[in-house]
């Protein structure tokens, strides 16, 4: 089971990591080898088996929708690395350098 | 004093012939002398371990004291606590301080219990040797050139050294069970939902438990008692109380029926760990327990669907270390550069190969040829155990193929170091209790035999694993190390 690099960088992509070009490589390596192992699974047939999401056997757990005290904000705020009024802040997501927003 | 029993402290707490402050100053001492070495501790703070100390033994005057009132503890870095940093070992979460504590930290600390540190974990609980933690590895009690085992390796370690008189770690698939072998101690994954996850930075949501390591069978239970229970704000948490589990420790293995599979034995065992366990399977048949044979013929496949399963939900899980509302940022020119930056320079090798699988197999043109073939296999192998327990009580097998191996031995090729959790990755899959204890040594290193429950049968699991402890001498021996301490 072979990835290629672009493989590699469309997942590093989805997954927001940056990875040098040497984390690359040694990425296709070690995620072929690991995926040669899982292909095991193949050996089973499983058309017939129904998917385990859970072990815990619980569905839809409810509570009642009634308003509770939540954290407060200075909380909340207490491990931002940025922030402006009561907000986290960060880079705008729009645009390119130029941004108008 | 280090070395007694939880359950043997209480008794001397409660007599006033032993204050929880001396008890405490005992263990900051071992850690303070022995930590330089073996590094268990990522943090630790002894002022606020003392007040904790002063706390207990006004409570004991009163006449008021619970089952951990005045017991040091550690709690595996994982485990979110207010006025000091958790960082799930790694540099992405340096310096971060939790606005909340973990719900079983809670219930700790409504006892009056003593917290003595945050110990050492493999980055977010990714490992099983405890090398992938950015905080240094810690080192095996038994022996400094081995590894303690992981992800838990700093609280079983602690234990094991009588740094702490009890621990908390957590186990996704093998992390409490394998180091708790490899270090000689007794430790025990509950059953899925038996114990809140609130406040367990979450890895693996579906198979993650929180739960205690201990020199005793009996000390496990106790804590166990403590931090079990519903919990309204873990959507996963059982709608249960916490069960009575001390009261069943009878020492009675008579007529137990304890199956043994045949699948739980894999190519490069260690003989010195299969002559060990044989011998402690012989022992619980002299002891009464009827032996049978039990297959689980899915096992050989546990390991590979782990490494989707976990993988997986551990992409979604760590996709909230971005730099924008706690831990590392690193500004980067723009929000995706700011993003990509921060979690290539905070997370470590084996947390970002962890997510790359994870994400390549939920990813479109995949996801039912891995993640849904996964959750398939996962069914096979809860069934396995569902048709194992409708003739036996317990499950008995090796904890880990091997002793604890060398430090720097398995980093070439990461699917050699997940080798060491193919005998307990099944439990984690099927949502079942396990536990360790100690059965014997090989090459001067424990050996740990495994037991395993039906769901929400720990007071059985615990009752077998305490008549066999009891029945040997394993549970009395300790580590050479800082005896002139």
């Amino acid at each position: 089971m072979e990835l290629t690099l672009d493989e590699v960088r469309h997942v590093a992509a989805l997954a927001r990591l940056g990875l040098t070009d040497a984390e690359q490589e040694l990425m296709r390596d070690q995620l072929s080898s690991i995926l040669g192992h899982i292909n095991a699974l193949n050996e089973l047939d499983t058309e017939s088996i129904p998917p385990t999401a859970s072990v815990a056997a619980l569905q839809n757990v409810w509570r009642d929708d009634t308003v509770q005290s939540s954290l407060p904000r200075e909380q909340v705020l207490m491990n931002a690395p940025r922030q402006n009024e009561g907000c986290f802040e960060v880079d705008t997501p729009l645009g390119g350098e130029e941004s108008s927003s | 004093m280090h070395w007694l029993t939880a359950s043997e402290a209480r008794t001397l707490l409660d007599k006033k012939e032993l204050s929880a402050v001396e008890l405490t100053q005992a263990h900051l001492a071992r850690i303070e002398s022995l930590d330089p070495s073996l590094n268990c501790h990522i943090s630790t703070f002894p002022d606020r371990s003392l007040a904790q100390a002063r706390a207990a033994d006004e409570r004991i005057g009163r006449g008021e004291s619970a089952g951990l009132t005045g017991i040091p503890i550690s709690l595996k870095d994982v485990l979110v606590t207010t006025g000091t940093q958790t960082t799930a070992g790694s540099q992405i979460l340096k310096g971060y301080e939790s606005p909340y504590d973990a719900t079983v930290v809670q219930r700790l600390h409504a006892q009056d219990a003593v917290f003595v540190g945050k110990s050492n974990t493999d980055e977010f609980a990714m490992g099983s040797s405890t090398e992938n933690s950015s905080y240094g590895v810690t080192r095996n009690p038994w022996n400094l050139d081995r590894v303690p085992g992981g992800s838990s390796g700093g609280p079983a370690a602690a234990v094991a050294a009588g740094e702490a008189m009890l621990s908390l770690g957590s186990d996704t698939g093998g992390s409490i069970r394998q180091p708790a072998g490899f270090c000689g101690i007794v430790g025990l994954k509950p059953t899925y939902g038996r114990v809140s996850r609130l406040g367990l930075i979450a890895f693996g949501s579906s198979l993650d438990q929180i739960g205690p390591f201990a020199r005793s069978v009996e000390d496990a239970a106790l804590i166990l008692e403590a931090i079990a229970g519903h919990d309204p704000r873990d959507s996963t948490s059982a709608p249960m109380p916490s069960p009575d589990i001390c009261s069943h420790l009878t020492g009675d293995l008579a007529g137990v029926r304890i199956g043994v599979a045949e699948e739980y034995a894999v190519d490069g065992m260690e003989p010195g760990v299969e002559t060990a366990v044989a011998t402690a399977v012989e022992s619980l048949k002299d002891a009464g327990a009827i032996i049978k044979q039990v297959s689980l013929p899915h096992t050989r496949y546990a390991l590979p669907t782990y490494y989707i399963t976990a993988p997986a939900e551990a992409s979604a899980n760590l996709a909230r270390f971005d730099g924008v509302k706690y831990g590392l940022s690193i500004d980067g020119g723009s929000l995706r550069e700011m993003y990509e930056q921060t979690r290539g320079q905070g997370f470590g090798p084996e947390v970002k190969r962890r997510i790359m699988l994870g994400t390549y197999a939920l990813s479109s043109g995949y996801y039912d040829a891995y993640y849904v073939k996964a959750q398939k296999v996962r069914t096979l192998l809860k069934q396995d155990f569902d048709a194992a327990f409708a003739d036996v009580d317990v499950i008995v097998a090796p904890t880990s193929p091997t002793v604890a191996f060398p430090i720097g031995a398995r980093l070439d090729d990461p699917y050699q170091m997940y080798l060491a959790d193919v005998f307990t990755i099944p439990a984690n899959m099927a949502g079942i209790p396990g536990v360790s204890v100690p059965c014997g040594f090989a090459d001067g290193l424990p050996v740990g035999l495994q037991f395993l429950g039906k769901a929400f049968d720990e007071a059985t699991l615990l009752s077998v694993a305490h008549a066999y402890e009891r029945s040997q001498p394993w549970w009395r021996m300790h580590p050479e190390l800082g005896n002139e301490i």
